[in-house]
């Protein structure tokens, strides 16, 4: 068996090679970036600067320029829009993905139509669906704001995506209406795997849907839902190009990864772009870390 | 089956109703834009009034060629696509088929990488981009993209290799099969469902794909269609061409949507496989 072992390494290593040299070693020369003076017009003129990038004069973090604190700086906004996108976009789509998929675990006519149907908005590229709800959104001309206005739900105009106080939350409907479907495959994946016989005798004994549902499916499906989440949530912290297009990249609604990129592609300044991104990938992986602790979601397997 | 009763038909068909119409209104809305010019636009009517194609021509004739941005698009996907599932299968094998030490470690690392904000490679990205003389050229693309097609690609192949029964393989290895014999003439006929189900998603990953895309490219015509479209403006900065957006939207996603309903049950199962253990 040790030629096997050999024929797996052999086979492994053009992959191994090529990940270092497209994630690895960028990754590592970012970390490097972040303690550089480094602009984009000339990479190799930048110049050490140790940790200011991350704590000096107007460094991420503890910027004595900061007078109205940390959270009114656009990073500190861009963290907290890029969680509270997050976690609200993430608890909604588990929400209607849940739904949709107890609605298609359902026998009727016309089952494989709907499913079709689900699928529509999770095959439209994001750019695409942010463009088409900028579209519908839009203040003067928007389908959305004439419906409301002719119903009498409001009674002037929203500028959905330009508005402070909502576009964040237009973001996070955009969003859930593209996710919602594939969270419903998933937990639909997962509802399949639930033995029939356990409803079979639920029902016999007379118990409730609901608590059919909340005692019996639900712990069935925990480890999928779970590892749904953890999916979806790590792809939602790194959102960047649904919320650059709708609302223009604008500071009210930026998140932390279009926070990286103006710095460092827009400003030049890429030794601050890339300590912002590196605290981002740290922020990021902490946070994963303690997801999959409290929820005790194992992601891979070791054997097979 | 159990009976249902009526109303809870009722309430099924109606909800059903509910979800259907929230998935594609607002994507036939988007066509029945992309069909109007001049006042119509400004009308919410689902139906145009008189239909035209003149957004469709606008897009092709227009100052930034979108003919070109599709062309680019579709190479640079192929590519993609071809190139991880070129080095994805064999490195699959290894990890579905053969038990050796650090494979646990290797396989949570594919996951981590295919599950970290790409943003964070973005400043040393662009630096290799750039010392490989590949900025502002498309086919550069094909670096970044390697990131996430990669391992989501072996990760995938891997779940489905794990399930080729190990007799077929016994077999094989009897009658003196080597590796690559195993995989391309043993396994293959098994395993081109997968494959299918593989390169559809690492395609429309691909496809999709827009931050390295407006961070590599900066020509009009070197650039996605991704991109094109965000970037299709008016004659002036005040009059955004919704009707040509739309069109531009429009012809980006149909091909999207047939793969999707025709490959439906591979895809499906693509999805499914790398998150849920039956």
């Amino acid at each position: 068996m040790h030629s096997r072992t050999r024929t797996a390494w052999l086979f492994l290593t053009p992959m191994i090679v090529l990940m270092l040299i497209v994630a690895v070693w960028p990754l590592a020369r970012s970390i490097w970036f972040s303690f550089t003076d480094t602009n984009i017009n000339d990479i190799s003129a930048g110049q050490w600067v140790g940790l200011e990038n991350y704590f000096g004069e107007y460094g991420l973090f503890f910027n004595p320029n900061d007078e109205e604190g940390f959270w009114s700086g656009d990073w500190g906004i861009s963290i907290r829009n890029t969680f509270g996108f997050a976690v609200v976009s993430v608890v909604l789509e588990t929400l209607t993905g849940l739904g949709v998929a107890l609605l298609l675990n359902q026998d009727f006519k016309g089952r494989a139509l709907v499913r079709t149907a689900v699928l529509v908005p999770w095959a439209i590229p994001t750019i695409v669906s942010a463009k088409m709800w900028g579209w519908m959104l839009n203040d003067q001309f928007g389908v959305i704001n004439t419906l409301l206005l002719n119903a009498g739900l409001i009674s002037s105009k929203i500028a959905w995506t330009a508005e402070p106080s909502y576009a964040l939350w237009t973001v996070v409907l955009v969003d859930v209406w593209k996710t919602t479907p594939f969270m419903a495959l998933l937990v639909l994946a997962a509802l399949q795997t639930v033995p029939k016989d356990c409803y079979e005798a639920a029902r016999v004994d007379g118990v409730h849907p609901l608590r059919v549902f909340w005692r019996i499916t639900l712990p069935l499906i925990r480890q999928p839902l779970m590892v749904a989440i953890v999916f979806r949530l790590l792809d939602s912290l790194r959102v960047f190009d649904l919320i650059y297009v709708l609302t223009s990249n604008g500071s009210s609604t930026i998140s932390m990864s279009g926070f990286v990129r103006r710095e460092m592609v827009e400003y030049g300044n890429m030794g601050f772009g890339s300590a912002a991104s590196t605290s981002l990938f740290l922020i990021i992986m902490l946070t994963a870390v303690i997801f999959l602790r409290l929820t005790r979601v194992k992601l891979a397997e070791d054997t097979p | 089956m159990k009976q249902r009763s009526t109303l809870a038909t009722v309430l099924l068909y109606l909800i059903s109703a509910v979800v259907v119409v929230l998935s594609l209104y607002p994507f036939v809305y988007a066509i029945s834009t992309s069909l109007k010019t001049g006042n119509a636009l400004f009308t919410a009517d689902l139906l145009p009034s008189n239909a035209d194609l003149r957004n469709y021509r606008a897009l092709f004739e227009g100052v930034q060629p979108f003919g070109k941005s599709l062309v680019n698009s579709i190479v640079v996907c192929f590519l993609t696509v071809a190139f991880a599932m070129l080095m994805g299968i064999t490195a699959a094998y290894a990890l579905g088929r053969i038990r050796f030490k650090g494979k646990g470690l290797l396989l949570v690392s594919l996951l981590g990488v295919s599950m970290f904000p790409q943003v964070a490679v973005l400043s040393g990205m662009f630096e290799l981009i750039q010392s490989l003389g590949l900025y502002n050229k498309v086919l550069g693309l094909v670096v970044p993209y390697t990131i996430f097609t990669l391992p989501f690609t072996v990760w995938i192949l891997t779940t489905f290799m794990r399930e080729l029964p190990g007799e077929l393989e016994e077999a094989a290895i009897m009658d003196g099969c080597g590796p690559l014999r195993i995989i391309f003439q043993v396994f293959m006929p098994l395993l081109w469902p997968a494959l299918v189900s593989t390169g559809l998603l690492a395609f429309i990953g691909a496809w999709n794909e827009f931050m390295f895309a407006l961070t590599f490219v900066v020509s009009d015509t070197e650039r996605t269609v991704p991109v094109a479209i965000s970037l299709i403006a008016g004659a002036t900065a005040f009059e955004i061409p919704w009707g040509t957006i739309m069109a531009g939207s429009v012809i980006v996603t149909v091909p999207l949507l047939l793969l999707v309903f025709f490959f439906q049950k591979r895809i499906v199962s693509g999805l499914t496989a790398g998150a849920v253990k039956g």
